[in-house]
């Protein structure tokens, strides 16, 4: 059987968690803790690891989903979880600006582990607060190439759209460097 | 004269039995195949231990405890000893004595479990030698209960080794996990041996790539095959190995040809379609 490994990066509390779960046809495993840091208050429970959830395609192919700590006192486990990784999506969390700059930073420390490509899920699009992804693009200065997605994290359509989104940009970077 | 000899003839669990009984105060240094640890002890009480892997500066355990971030940790001023700059955080009241007596303590302890891991390397003990700039356990601890938990741990080990007999299998995640995964949480340390799960991968090489001893792999990887995270591929079915070079586990990926990773693209891409 083969296996096939995404990660599933992002600030804290953007949603990644959800995300997986959201998808993933086992419950996903995380390792939930109390928040004890007032900057972290805003979410009860924190990702203290990573989320693991998976997906088995069919008997000779499983995608695992690999959900990245969202503190960055973790940031330790990101080179691990990115090697070998098919692509990568980053969850911002629209409707919090604050996060933008680390969503930035995220993103850079993941392009310098491996060129993989990877989308950005603008997430809590159903929150009244969210920025839309055009402008999520422009405030994270992403380039026109990179697709700036809308998301809810526990919508499965939208979820499964930033899947196949990403996939698609896998098969349009080998064709460029097929090309190339 | 020092005591010295080897682990293989004299266990950590018989030589701290030895300077807990005869007093001693001095430390005693070993020098693992794999690791090195250091521990001091005054009239028998341990009041010092250090491993090359666990940060065991004043530094090294206020980050481990969340007092302060690594950057925050790299700015501050290594000219001081550990003590000085203890008595600096105290008197600024930024650490409460206690604070940090139970920080010292803890890490003290955290070392001394991670030395009976150690079944191999040299060991000496150096009569009235004891590190002075370092912070030292406050009140001394006991030997009587770190050596009872070195028994149990030894026959723990024991017990491990009995169920994973052999570190040259492969793992992978089981096909029903789902049925035993709720309410699972994994420690960092899981996680690590998590994310190189993969059937070209032995537990050795997973160890490895994780620094951790035979105990600590065996422990966790018996932990998850209990909950039916993972299941063990015999060594009959087994692809060549892959590790590279430097005998790091390789991780999970593996795509032959572009033909091979398209397919598996397209084969998603159809699965998330339908």
């Amino acid at each position: 059987m083969q296996t096939v490994k995404m990660v599933v990066t992002g600030p804290f509390a953007a949603g990644k968690t959800e995300f997986i779960r959201t998808i993933s046809e086992i419950d996903v495993v995380s390792t939930e803790r109390k928040i004890t840091s007032d900057a972290e208050r805003i979410k009860d429970a924190t990702t203290v690891a990573m989320d693991f959830g998976r997906i088995t395609v069919d008997e000779e192919l499983v995608l695992y989903l690999f959900g990245t700590p969202g503190q960055k006192r973790f940031d330790f486990m990101w080179e691990i979880l990115s090697e070998g990784m098919l692509g990568f999506i980053v969850i911002v969390d629209s409707s919090r600006p604050e996060t933008f700059r680390e969503a930035r930073g995220i993103l850079d420390t993941f392009r310098g582990y491996a060129e993989t490509p990877y989308v950005i899920a603008a997430n809590k699009q159903d929150h009244e607060d969210a920025w839309s992804p055009d402008d999520l693009r422009i405030a994270l200065k992403i380039s026109k190439e990179i697709k700036v997605l809308p998301c809810v994290a526990n919508d499965k359509d939208l979820v499964k759209g930033v899947l196949l989104e990403l996939l698609y940009s896998i098969l349009e970077t080998m064709d460029l460097e097929g090309a190339g | 004269m020092a005591l010295k000899g080897n682990l293989h003839d004299f266990s950590i669990t018989q030589l701290l039995n030895l300077i807990h009984l005869a007093r001693k105060t001095g430390t005693l240094a070993i020098d693992g195949k794999r690791s090195a640890a250091r521990a001091s002890f005054r009239e028998g009480k341990l009041v010092f231990a250090q491993t090359d892997t666990l940060d065991s500066r004043l530094v090294g355990m206020l980050v481990k405890v969340g007092k302060i971030t690594p950057d925050q940790g790299k700015k501050i001023p290594t000219n001081k000893t550990d003590r000085d700059l203890a008595n600096l955080l105290v008197q600024a009241g930024l650490l409460t004595k206690t604070e940090l007596d139970q920080m010292v303590r803890n890490n003290v302890k955290d070392v001394v479990d991670r030395m009976f891991a150690l079944t191999d390397g040299l060991f000496r003990f150096e009569p009235n030698v004891l590190p002075e700039d370092r912070l030292w356990a406050e009140p001394p601890i006991n030997l009587d209960g770190i050596i009872m938990e070195g028994t149990r741990r030894l026959k723990e080990s024991e017990r491990l080794q009995e169920e994973i007999p052999n570190l040259e299998v492969t793992l992978r995640f089981t096909d029903r996990p789902d049925a035993k995964l709720r309410n699972v949480n994994l420690s960092v340390d899981e996680w690590r041996v998590v994310s190189y799960i993969n059937p070209k991968n032995t537990i050795r090489q997973i160890a490895q790539a994780n620094s951790m001893s035979d105990l600590q792999i065996r422990k966790i990887v018996y932990a998850m095959l209990q909950a039916g995270l993972v299941e063990v591929v015999q060594p009959a079915a087994l692809p060549a190995p892959a590790a590279v070079p430097g005998g790091r586990a390789a991780p999970p990926k593996a795509f032959a040809s572009n033909e091979e990773k398209r397919s598996v693209v397209n084969k998603l891409i159809s699965f998330f379609n339908r």
